[in-house]
This record gives structure tokens, C-alpha cells and sequence, in this order.
């Protein structure tokens, strides 16, 4: 398989827990095993939209016991005699091969899945600052024998990039050294909060420059921790700043 | 179809609970980080090749970029014509 794959370097690898949860998109090829109608093969492809069962395929890392997967959507883009192009965008931890198989199953002859190529992953797409192995090598010793930094800028994006389809919470500078060290936050060091937010939601944890500082686990929706004037409202998961970039300003 | 909406599609609207001001003697805009915090915080959109396995191409990033650790977000399993993808456990 080919396609968008996020590579997170150094400290930034601490991101990668945000994209392993985020949905994908991809397009491939099925190969049907039989004559089928174009009709019946639309058809049996919107049935497979919304929640889903799946077990997950002998050749998996998870445990093998059906879970439930949503499907955003599933088209087809074109038939070709027994090939069909299709699109799916889909939640995490879905098995397009596996999704494949089942539909060729549903509509009795059986399929199985000829090619496939990721085009999302969470915000990551295949028309924003996409590099191949090549552009990353050619760019990167640009970037050595000229010093031009607009050569890394040209492939490298900032962490934050990672985190842009997490609902965002934004702290102010005497708040963040704290959540540094782990401390949960609290209601006075919140400036801005994205509404929609509900308790459990995993939110990102920004300064007001737009700097990751962590993720965590919102203990109470938007409108509550609006009204709220005191307590802990997220719980701090994963620090993402090293401490000491903003001044201590805690005891 | 029922309707379940992409992430990717759904809007947030950012509202303020109390207005604040960043000192810009501490921390730096994502999109201006300097050498070497560029790397350092960095993150590449890598088109995968389809022969070597996820793992494979983010050895090969670390290598090239010279940096001590990488990871992927969301392994895509190698195609290897004549056999079945083979996924490489961690």
C-alpha cells in the first residue's frame, strides 16, 4: 500500500497517539471473483456506510473480536469489468481489505482488494505538503549545502499540524510551565475553548502563540467549563512542551 | 445513508472565555520555529513507496535526517507482489 504516512521526528513522536485515533480516507481497487450488475455492487457498497461490524484479519495486531467501525462514506468512483475503484473515508482501525472481502461476500461471488493508497490520515492529506522518499533526501541536502531553511520548511510541519482535528483549548502564558511538569488545568488559566466539547473528549492544549503544549482528557463540556470559574476541567495526558519553555510562574 | 460526519468535515466555532496577551520573549510560533526545534518538533506528510513495510521507510527517514528517534502515525502494510502484504510486528 502507498500513500499519506505521517512521520513524526524527534519530540514530536509524542503526537503520534493523536493520528493513531484519527480516521483515514483511501482509494483502491476491488477485484471481483464473478459477473456481478454494476447496479448490485453500487448497492451492496451503501450498505456498507455507517457502523459496521468487523473482525479484525488473522494478520492483525489487535485481538480478534468484532468491533464496531464507522464508515463516513464509501463510493464508487468507476466499474471496469470485475474491478471497481472505490473511495472510503473511514474511523481508525479499520480493515479496508477485510471491508472488501466482506462486501464481495455480501454480494455472493466474493472479492478481495487489488491495490489501495491512503490519501488521509486524520489532517494529513495527499495535497498538502506531500514528500516522497526522494523530495525529503533532494530538499534535505538543499537545505545542508545552502543553509536555506525554506528547504526544511518545504517538508517538515510544525507538531501542531497533527492535532488540528482535536477540539483545542488555549491557555494563557502563566498557565503553561505548570501543565509542563503535569498538572491538570485548571478553569482561570483557559483564554479560549472551541466549542462542541464534551467530557471524555480527548482536546489539545495550546498556548496562545498556537504551541502544543498537551493532550488530555476534558473532565466537562464547553458550556461547563464556560460558566465554571474554579477546578480542574482537563485532566493533562500526555505532555507535549518541554518544561522550562514558558516561566515558572507556580508553586 | 444515515449521516455520520467525517471529523475532517466538522466546523468548531473558538470561543472566548477571557482575553489574554503572550509575551513573545518565551516560546515561538509553530510556523517560525528556528533550526534545530524545526526538526526537533517536526513532523513529514511522506508519500509511502509501496515495496518496504511503514516501520522500513521511518528507519530510512531517521537515517536520512540524521535525527535519534521517528515514528508513523498509522501503519500501511507493504505490498509484496506474489505474496500477501506481511505485516512487520514492532
Amino acid at each position: 500500500m502507498t500513500g499519506v504516512l505521517p512521520v513524526a521526528l524527534d519530540e514530536a513522536t509524542k503526537v503520534i497517539q493523536a493520528l493513531l485515533k484519527a480516521g483515514k480516507e483511501y482509494v483502491g481497487v476491488m477485484k471481483l471473483h464473478g459477473e456481478v450488475d454494476e447496479d448490485r455492487v453500487r448497492e451492496a457498497f451503501s450498505e456498507f456506510q455507517g457502523k459496521i461490524y468487523q473482525k479484525p484479519p488473522l494478520r492483525s495486531s489487535v485481538k480478534r473480536v468484532i468491533r464496531i467501525r464507522t464508515i463516513y462514506y464509501l463510493n464508487v468512483l468507476e466499474i471496469e469489468d470485475r474491478n471497481v475503484l472505490f473511495q472510503v473515508g473511514c474511523e481508525a482501525g479499520t480493515y479496508i481489505r477485510k471491508l472488501i472481502y466482506d462486501i464481495g461476500k455480501a454480494l455472493g461471488c466474493g472479492a478481495h482488494m487489488q491495490e489501495l493508497r491512503r490519501i488521509r490520515a486524520g489532517p494529513f492529506t495527499e495535497n498538502e505538503k506531500m514528500v516522497t522518499l526522494h523530495d525529503m533526501l533532494y530538499l534535505y541536502t538543499r537545505w545542508r549545502e545552502t543553509s536555506d531553511i525554506r528547504m526544511l520548511r518545504r517538508f517538515i510541519l510544525p507538531m501542531e499540524k497533527a492535532l488540528e482535528l482535536l477540539p483545542k483549548i488555549y491557555i494563557r502564558d502563566s498557565a503553561v510551565d505548570a501543565i509542563c511538569h503535569g498538572a491538570h488545568l485548571t478553569v482561570p488559566g483557559i483564554t479560549h475553548i472551541e466549542a462542541g466539547i464534551k467530557p471524555n473528549d480527548t482536546v489539545a492544549i495550546l498556548t496562545l502563540k498556537g504551541e502544543a503544549v498537551a493532550l488530555g482528557k476534558a473532565l466537562a463540556s464547553t458550556e461547563e467549563i464556560l460558566k465554571a470559574a474554579y477546578g480542574i476541567v482537563v485532566k493533562t495526558e500526555r505532555v507535549l512542551m518541554p518544561r522550562g519553555t514558558y516561566p515558572k510562574l507556580w508553586r | 445513508m444515515e449521516g455520520i460526519k467525517a471529523p475532517w468535515d466538522v466546523k468548531r466555532e473558538l470561543l472566548t472565555k477571557s482575553e489574554d496577551e503572550t509575551d513573545p520573549n518565551y516560546g515561538c510560533n509553530p510556523e517560525e520555529r528556528p533550526y534545530p526545534d524545526l526538526i526537533r518538533f517536526g513532523i513529514i506528510n511522506l508519500d509511502k513507496p509501496p515495496g518496504p513495510s511503514s516501520h522500513e521507510v521511518t528507519a530510512w527517514v531517521k537515517r536520512i535526517l540524521n535525527i535519534e528517534h521517528a515514528g508513523h502515525g498509522g501503519t500501511l502494510e507493504p505490498n509484496l507482489l506474489g505474496r500477501v502484504g506481511v505485516e512487520i510486528p514492532r
